[in-house]
């Protein structure tokens, strides 16, 4: 026996080539080319794969890493405080920003001292990995089910706060990410961003 | 009167178009006029109520021999200029065939006797069933011998386009 | 008299009209078959069912951007689609689009000509289908079109000769040239396909060859010769060329229902006890039936075979198709022949 008998299959579907001569029947291919027909006409009667995209939307996992959010306290104020860890651990320097100190008459816009004036991301750059929201210590950046939709220019993929903040009646679940590993991880203190 | 008007204006295509198969510079352009000039002569069958002799006059010149003339035409990109020799000799010679050939059709012209031909589109001999029967019946002889013809010219292309087993 | 002129120039408008609504909407089922056939919807955002989508894919190519190679020869590049067109449009004159209708005492045939060489015009309509394709072709002045257009060309001769062999032997079982009377001796179930089996399927593959269609489009040919002889066209001039197709698949399907499937007639038209005119309407939408499925049929096959290689093309055509053709033709004489009353 040569070595190929021991050869491992994965599917067990492999056909070895042979060139022997065709029969009579096979040579005029009807049965062949009727055969094929009957292959195409059963699909045909098959049910679609095609997911009609904006009535339905094909579902993903609960941990799934979309479109980000900038998200806001209980009290409406935007949680960010522009310290530019997310930019920092971004791998795709997609994420950009202009920090602004809070005036006394803006307390109720902003939770901390500091926040971000112009907060910016690059959708184009962003490759979803997450490693923002897993740097953020004020839990200000979330990634969520929602997709980025298409756009006709590469300008319009730059995303400012008008698009990534959440609007203030509209508020956007992200509990469906904070599973009790994440929430645990969060509250390790032997992590550097939690002390 | 509406024959007579569709008369001209097929003798004005086709006399306009074989002119332009001589004038035209490009061949390719020769070609499609002749196919044209075959298309006005079909029609003039058609005037003579030649119906079957009209469609096989298209078949058999505008839909094979044309296409085939147009294939070689496309193929040997004649369009360059210089490929035929335009010496002075050349043209005498063409110009002396040409007139032969023109005092030819003059003479077979002239012996021609128009009066002979009662009202052509009342006769029938160019429908399909009746052309058929002469065919088949009068003219059987010449018909197959015509056949054998174009079996020997097949046979001979055939042999030509043949590899030489060397 | 003058109301037979005024209605055979109705019928032919209407005709034309119908033609080109078809072939509107058979470039909607081409799509929508392919989806269907490969586990997709097809086109459905425009309009219901996607039935706006034809006049969305003419306005788009009205309105893309005109290109004309620089080398190409003017003239003849214009009238390339335009001849395709005309050429495609012109084989609906002879066929029998239903019986007579009666009404007073005129008699209003659905045939716009019932000429005595009805077969031979539509074979002369089919040899003649191969010049839009060349002359496009070659005044793109580019090499994949020549290359497109001389398969053209080799491919259509080649297979016209065997759809001719074919059509004599149903020639030879009638006795007539005539549509008309082809269609009217299938009376009821006399299907010619009963009697020629192998003349049909002759008839059919020749069909797909002069249609250009799959497994026979070796002159568009998208993966070796990018597009074929009309590589270089663009808007709506290239509209004309996809659009012909179309129209050229209505016509085969209309001549294949009307030479081998009785064309208006169907089964049982004895029994139904209808009056005359009835029956001719009943008839047209069966023969229109018939129309669908072959043009179904035409869809079915393009989404299902690949593409035939050059060599196995002409082998097909000249030492299969036309010995059988002949073969055809010869059992056909003798059998004849013999069951003769």
């Amino acid at each position: 026996m040569n070595q190929d008998s021991t050869k491992i299959s994965l599917t067990n579907r492999s056909k070895v080539v042979s060139n022997k001569k065709m029969s009579f029947l096979e040579s005029l291919y009807l049965p062949a080319i009727f055969k094929g027909m009957f292959v195409t006409m059963s699909h045909f009667f098959t049910k679609k794969a095609t997911v009609q995209y904006p009535e339905v939307k094909r579902p993903v996992s609960d941990i799934y890493r979309g479109m980000h959010v900038l998200k806001r306290d209980e009290e409406g104020r935007e949680r960010c405080t522009a310290c530019g860890l997310c930019a920092l651990s971004c791998p795709a320097e997609a994420i950009t920003m202009i920090a602004k100190e809070r005036l006394e008459s803006e307390k109720h816009l902003y939770r901390e001292e500091k926040y971000a004036a112009v907060y910016e991301i690059n959708m184009l750059r962003c490759i979803y990995c997450g490693d923002c929201e897993s740097a953020c210590p004020k839990e200000a950046i979330f990634l969520t089910d929602r997709f980025v939709p298409s756009e006709v220019a590469r300008g319009n993929f730059i995303y400012g706060k008008d698009v990534l903040l959440e609007p203030k009646d509209a508020p956007i679940d992200v509990s469906k990410r904070q599973t009790p590993e994440v929430l645990a991880f969060k509250k390790d203190k032997t992590q550097l961003h939690n002390k | 009167m509406f024959q007579v008007y569709l008369f001209l204006f097929l003798s004005c295509v086709a006399l306009f178009s074989a002119m332009m198969v001589l004038l035209s510079k490009k061949p390719i352009h020769s070609v499609l006029y002749l196919t044209l000039t075959f298309f006005a002569l079909a029609g003039h069958y058609i005037l003579l109520n030649a119906q079957f002799l009209a469609v096989v006059h298209v078949i058999v010149y505008a839909g094979a021999i044309m296409v085939l003339f147009l294939f070689t035409v496309m193929l040997l990109n004649l369009n360059k200029e210089g490929q035929f020799p335009k010496t002075k000799l050349v043209k005498i010679i063409a110009a002396i065939a040409g007139g032969l050939l023109f005092v030819v059709l003059i003479g077979s012209l002239k012996s021609f006797d128009l009066a002979t031909v009662s009202n052509p589109a009342v006769s029938q001999i160019g429908l399909v069933k009746n052309l058929g029967k002469t065919l088949f019946s009068q003219y059987l002889l010449p018909f197959e011998l015509s056949s054998i013809l174009f079996l020997s010219a097949m046979v001979g292309a055939v042999m030509l386009g043949k590899k030489d087993k060397e | 008299m003058d109301i037979q002129i005024l209605y055979k120039s109705g019928l032919i408008i209407v005709i034309l009209l119908l033609s080109l609504v078809i072939a509107m909407y058979a470039t909607l089922a081409e799509r929508k078959i392919a989806g269907f056939f490969q586990d997709r919807l097809g086109p459905n955002r425009a309009g219901i069912f996607g039935l706006l989508q034809p006049v969305a894919d003419g306005v788009k190519l009205f309105f893309k951007e005109e290109f004309m190679p620089a080398t190409a020869d003017k003239f003849l590049y214009i009238l390339g689609p335009s001849l395709t067109m005309l050429i495609a449009l012109l084989g609906s004159a002879v066929i029998p689009w239903g019986n007579t209708l009666t009404i007073g005492n005129n008699v209003f045939p659905l045939q716009v000509a019932d000429v005595n060489i009805g077969v031979l015009y539509v074979f002369a309509v089919t040899s003649i289908g191969v010049y839009g394709i060349m002359i496009g072709g070659w005044s793109s002045n580019n090499k994949y079109a020549l290359m497109g257009a001389v398969r053209a060309a080799s491919q259509m001769i080649s297979y016209e000769l065997a759809m001719g062999m074919a059509l004599i032997a149903i020639v030879m079982m009638s006795g007539s040239l005539s549509l008309h009377d082809i269609v009217a001796q299938q009376h009821g179930i006399h299907w010619n396909v009963w009697y020629q089996p192998i003349g049909f399927f002759v008839f059919v593959v020749c069909a797909f060859a002069e249609t250009n269609r799959t497994p026979f489009d070796l002159p568009e040919c998208d993966s070796e010769l990018i597009g074929g002889y009309h590589t270089e066209y663009s808007s709506m001039k290239l509209g004309f060329y996809l659009f012909s197709e179309y129209i050229n698949m209505f016509i085969s399907s209309a001549m294949i229902a009307s030479l081998y499937f009785g064309g208006y007639n169907f089964p049982f038209i004895n029994e139904l006890g209808m009056s005359h005119n009835w029956l001719t309407i009943v008839g047209m939408l069966v023969l229109f039936a018939k129309i669908g499925f072959f043009m179904f049929l035409f869809m079915w096959v393009r989404w299902t075979l690949p593409r035939f290689r050059y060599d196995q093309l002409m082998r097909f055509g000249w030492k299969v198709l036309l010995p059988l053709a002949i073969v055809n033709i010869v059992a056909t004489g003798v059998i004849y022949e013999l069951f003769k009353k």
